[in-house]
């Protein structure tokens, strides 16, 4: 169960904008899948590691000899609002 | 714990400040950390970048292999343990100039920890500064605020540039031993001093590869630590030492008046020499830290790490105890060399050309670093290299030049880029050393002098640096000064 | 001449460049012209590229026919999850209206290197999150063995279109069954490689450790032939590995020495009747050319879709968190100061799946829940892979059908997250165990195709689609889907 003061905390931190509609919909559709995984809980998995890496890879590492990246044209290709060659946002503060 | 031997704190009204720093050393390999564009400084902007340090959809990192081994460089240079094996984790926070929405950087598994720096003051005494972790994790790009003051609050909008972001960074983290800005200012001059050394990054705080935020917190001696504060922004040594001088009194103040810290970011403002807390709108980061999934944990085996040690050139700490042993050097101007491996390095070919250890010092800490400081270069950008300093000195030794007129040559040769024996030639500037020549301008000026010259046989000894002025002044100051003393003596008894 | 493209496999469409009775150029406009006339009703493409096609078509031709690579000339579509340099690519969502990446995955590049003539982007679940493609922001895709259903997901544009004839063959994607299912529900032929084996660099990611790009085919053969063109160890990507062998051709007729574990936890009570029934017969076909098979308990499987919808939201709410209208894609008007640009951005860009499992996926990273649930799901993960261990210790290969029920119907479970999630019971835990998985044809249920899901230890493609060609061979199934009946 997660309650509404959960939900639009956990919004604020994905930047994302829920009205007041979205949220009545989106909280029971929540809740219920985190019913639903909670049930992971049931089990002890105290000896067990966590997978974190899908490979057993190590040390894949890569030499430190640079190449040709993008052009500035081709970086600022897909930006929004963009000048002198930088990527404009509005005012942060 | 280490604030028993750390002789040198003090209290601030009697609050203990607890200082801990959190430094950030930019590393000068050829690329990015998890991709292969140039690290450079200055560029036009976005003209370094590539889909991956763009954060463009469906790009992936691969960690430079450089990177890695200075970091372990760092991390034994600081006596920390290296991590058998150490990952990246994911830390997540939104931000324009940080174009995946998070940073890749270690977290519970980082690749140093458990170090320390033995960290030498003015006065002598030795403090020792833990060092809790030494991380790898990559840098984000450069904003710039358009507006009024240039400043973010007031801005009209930002601009973002991705020529940085990327760029490889050290993350160091000191335990809270440090207990004043002086002490915090040293050990960061000695850090600095130390990671220059090992040759990985250019250390520059000016230009920011070298970055310094503190953790200040006060309490009554032997009690709780107090709440922290993160003090950033400052960019120089003597920022650093004001800001934490600031803080320390705001600190204090707020104290006095019985209200309680706040757990807050404060800014320091370099023109006005202020402290202020930021007013952020969002509650604590939670940046949500997992395992990076798209990198593999890295595990640098015994002879990795042995081979990376065999690599260290001779630290700071043990060059200042060779010069003291094999020079006969003061503590001190063994720290002042030892801390610049470039002036050391100096400084030793230099002694071992002249084979006078203590008269090389004395040029290499003040005549040469006086003209280096004032130009603003450093060593390796001398005029003036070592043999040619060598052979100045030797015109001093031998007796051709007085020490004074030494350091006019001296001048003279940084300026004109000539070696010292053209320019004694151009200018005529030999000492005047021949005893027959100096003889008879010593009798003309007694001559010339009568009463003075009776006031010497009247018992005024003090008279003599009258004649040896007018000696100097016939012979343009180039007359040697010992042998002008002996000559009156003599010639006045 | 004119061409009929319907039930065209790859490797025929080769043969015809090969003999010369067919040009690159007409080849590719058959495919062309039969877009046209089904896709308005399919809706598998979200973008055809007919000048980019027709251009690639017409430097094959140029080119002598021993200068010619193997594949030179094939067309093939690929699911809008992969970048294109130079064309459009949005995984099916707002926020990447008007993407043009900048550079091509390189899957896409290998692609282009040996040749093959891209015909377009496909449909797909926006970002990957979804089974029925209905979680496109631009159109639903139709199964064309029944318009009014689905074609699962999320890789539906590019199973339609293969079922369709719209393309030889296809590339899709699967993260917890998005080749997989897709496939079983059109009656395509769908491989989810190792994990590692081919490079992710690219794929706009979903969740980084279970992703993995894969072929949508008409058969083993092709199947066989795609991925060994995509496989392969990447320098830009750190997690791949390549094969251990080629695929190669597969040839395999039979099933002797074989023993196959029939996965008890997903072939009862949760499969529907139908399915059960397909999947006994494919069971029986695979005994009659020499197979063993016999049941096996795989308890941890249940847990799956559990740990998935973890694991996966967790990795997907940072994938996603680079989406924030800065440097490419959608941009809110809404955009007085930073933070509003960002709400509005994201808000306006994402549908409501990916919202809802970037919401699951951030509250289960947060502070005080890391330990209960990402951690705790990946200690499941590990729990499933042991069992797949110790299961492939006795067997050879893993089976089940591949999906609890057959295609259902547009708009059925749109409103149900957690019934839409459970469709992926047999193709999760596969992945969570990064092992290879097929899901080849196995027969109908109601007129609708059923897969059969063959699974194998890691880096057992060679033999999973020998496995899987061997059935394929002993069931002879007619998969061109009687379009005009049943799409009008």
């Amino acid at each position: 169960m997660i309650s509404r003061e959960e939900v639009e905390h956990v919004a604020r931190l994905a930047r994302l904008h829920f009205d007041d509609e979205e949220l009545v919909r989106l909280q029971p559709e929540l809740s219920g899948i985190l019913d639903y995984v909670q049930q992971l809980s049931e089990l002890d998995l105290s000896g067990l590691e966590p997978t974190s890496y899908a490979v057993a890879l190590k040390n894949v590492l890569r030499a430190d000899v640079p190449w040709e990246g993008l052009t500035n044209e081709e970086a600022m290709s897909n930006a929004p609002d963009d000048e002198r060659g930088q990527f404009a946002v509005p005012r942060i503060g | 714990m280490n604030a028993d031997k750390n002789t040198s704190a003090k209290l601030f009204e009697g609050w203990e400040a607890v200082i801990g720093l959190e430094i950030h050393v930019q590393l000068n390999t050829r690329t990015k950390m998890f991709c292969s564009c140039d690290v450079t400084f200055g560029e036009p902007p976005n003209t370094k970048v590539c889909p991956i340090c763009l954060g463009h959809p469906g790009v992936l990192p691969v960690t430079n292999e450089k990177a890695v081994e200075y970091a372990t460089k760092i991390a034994l240079a600081l006596n920390c343990s290296v991590a058998e094996r150490t990952i990246f984790h994911r830390k997540n926070y939104f931000y324009p100039d940080l174009p995946k929405a998070y940073q890749i950087s270690q977290y519970d598994l980082p690749l140093g920890l458990a170090g320390h720096l033995d960290v030498e003051l003015d006065d002598g005494s030795e403090f020792r500064v833990g060092i809790t972790r030494v991380h790898i994790e990559e840098d984000a790009g450069k904003l710039v605020h358009a507006g009024a003051s240039g400043r973010i609050n007031g801005a009209d909008y930002s601009l973002a540039d991705f020529n940085r972001g990327g760029t490889p960074l050290v993350e160091i983290v000191t335990e809270p031993d440090i207990r004043t800005p002086d002490q915090a200012r040293a050990f960061l001059t000695q850090l600095r001093s130390l990671v220059q050394c090992l040759d990985v990054s250019d250390v520059n705080m000016e230009e920011g590869s070298l970055r310094c935020d503190a953790n200040v917190s006060l309490r009554q001696p032997g009690e709780p630590l107090g709440t922290k504060t993160e003090l950033k922004n400052m960019n120089s040594f003597r920022f650093l030492q004001r800001g934490l001088e600031a803080e320390i009194e705001r600190q204090i103040d707020c104290l006095e008046r019985g209200e309680k810290v706040i757990q807050s970011t404060v800014h320091f403002d370099p023109d006005s020499g202020t402290v202020s807390c930021l007013r952020s709108k969002e509650e604590a980061h939670d940046y949500r830290y997992f395992p990076e999934p798209d990198l593999a944990p890295i595990e640098l085996d015994l002879s990795y790490v042995e081979r990376v040690r065999a690599s260290l050139p001779e630290l700071p700490a043990a060059r200042k105890e060779r010069l003291v042993a094999d020079y006969g050097l003061s503590a001190k101007d063994a720290v002042t060399l030892a801390g610049n491996k470039g002036l050391s390095d100096y400084f030793e070919t230099l002694a071992s050309a002249t084979g006078d250890a203590r008269i090389s010092a004395n040029w290499v800490l003040g005549e040469l670093s006086g003209y280096l400081n004032a130009a603003g270069l450093d060593v390796s950008q001398s005029v003036v290299e070592a043999p040619g300093l060598a052979e100045l000195i030797g015109l001093v030794t031998d007796g051709t030049l007085s020490g004074k007129m030494a350091k006019e040559v001296f001048e003279a040769m940084v300026t004109s880029g000539k070696d010292a024996k053209s320019i004694v030639a151009d200018k005529g500037l030999g000492q005047i050393s021949d005893l027959g020549e100096l003889d008879s301008i010593v009798l003309q000026v007694i001559e010339a002098n009568p009463g003075p010259a009776e006031q010497f046989r009247q018992g005024n000894q003090k008279v003599v640096g009258f004649f040896v002025g007018q000696v100097m002044k016939e012979t343009k100051g180039q007359a040697n000064p010992q042998m002008v003393n002996d000559l009156l003596k003599k010639h006045l008894a | 001449m004119a061409i009929n493209v319907q039930g065209l496999t790859a490797h025929a469409c080769r043969d015809l460049l090969a003999s010369r009775e067919v040009s690159s150029t007409e080849l590719t406009q058959a495919y062309l012209d039969r877009i046209d006339e089904v896709d308005g009703r399919i809706q598998a493409y979200l973008l055809v590229d007919r000048e980019g096609a027709l251009e690639a078509a017409a430097a094959v031709d140029a080119k002598a026919p021993d200068q010619r690579k193997p594949w030179e000339g094939v067309p093939i579509a690929l699911k809008d999850v992969l970048c294109t340099k130079g064309l459009e690519t949005t995984c099916a969502s707002r926020i990447l209206k008007g993407y043009v990446p900048p550079y091509d995955a390189t899957v896409v590049a290998k692609l282009r290197q040996a040749g093959l003539v891209f015909l377009g982007k496909l449909n797909m679940d926006e970002f990957a999150m979804g089974s029925s493609t209905e979680n496109s922001a631009y159109q639903v895709t139709r199964n064309p063995w029944d318009c009014d259903r689905v074609p699962g997901g999320s890789s539906g544009g590019s199973a339609a279109c293969v079922a369709a004839s719209e393309a030889p063959w296809a590339l899709g994607t699967d993260t917890g069954g998005s080749i997989r299912q897709p496939a079983s529900f059109c009656g395509v032929t769908g491989l989810k490689p190792t994990y590692g084996a081919v490079s992710r660099y690219g794929l706009i990611a979903f969740a980084s450790s279970l992703d993995q790009i894969g072929p949508l085919t008409r058969n083993t053969k092709d199947a066989a032939a795609l991925l060994d063109l995509i496989a392969g160890r990447d320098p830009l990507d750190s997690t791949s590995t390549g094969l251990n062998e080629p695929a190669g051709i597969p040839t395999r007729g039979d099933l002797e020495g074989l023993r196959f574990g029939v996965v008890s936890e997903l072939t009862g009570e949760a499969c529907d009747p139908g399915v059960r029934e397909v999947f006994q017969s494919a069971v029986d076909a695979i005994e009659s050319v020499g197979g063993v098979c016999e049941p096996v308990s795989l308890p941890s499987v249940e847990r799956g879709v559990a740990a998935y919808y973890l694991i996966a939201p967790s990795e997907a709410s940072s994938n996603l968190a680079r989406f924030d209208g800065v440097r490419y894609g959608h941009r809110s008007k809404h955009a007085e100061d930073l933070y509003e640009m960002y709400i509005h951005t994201r808000s306006e860009g994402f549908g409501a799946e990916v919202k809802r499992r970037i919401m699951i996926g951030t509250y289960a990273l947060s502070a005080g829940y890391y330990d209960a649930y990402y951690a705790q799901a990946q200690r499941t993960r590990t729990l499933i892979i042991k069992d797949f261990e110790e299961v492939f210790r006795r067997f050879d290969y893993v089976i089940s059908p591949t999906a609890p029920s057959v295609a259902f119907k547009i708009g059925e479970k749109v409103s149900d997250p957690l019934a839409m999630y459970l469709n992926d019971l047999c193709t999760i835990p596969v992945s969570l165990a990064a092992l290879p998985g097929i899901s080849i044809p196995a027969g109908f249920s109601a007129g609708m195709p059923v897969g059969l899901q063959i699974v194998g230890p890691h880096f057992s493609e060679h033999g999973i689609l020998n496995a899987a060609h061997a059935v394929e061979q002993r069931l002879a199934l007619d998969l061109v889907p009687p379009l005009e009946e049943v799409c009008g």
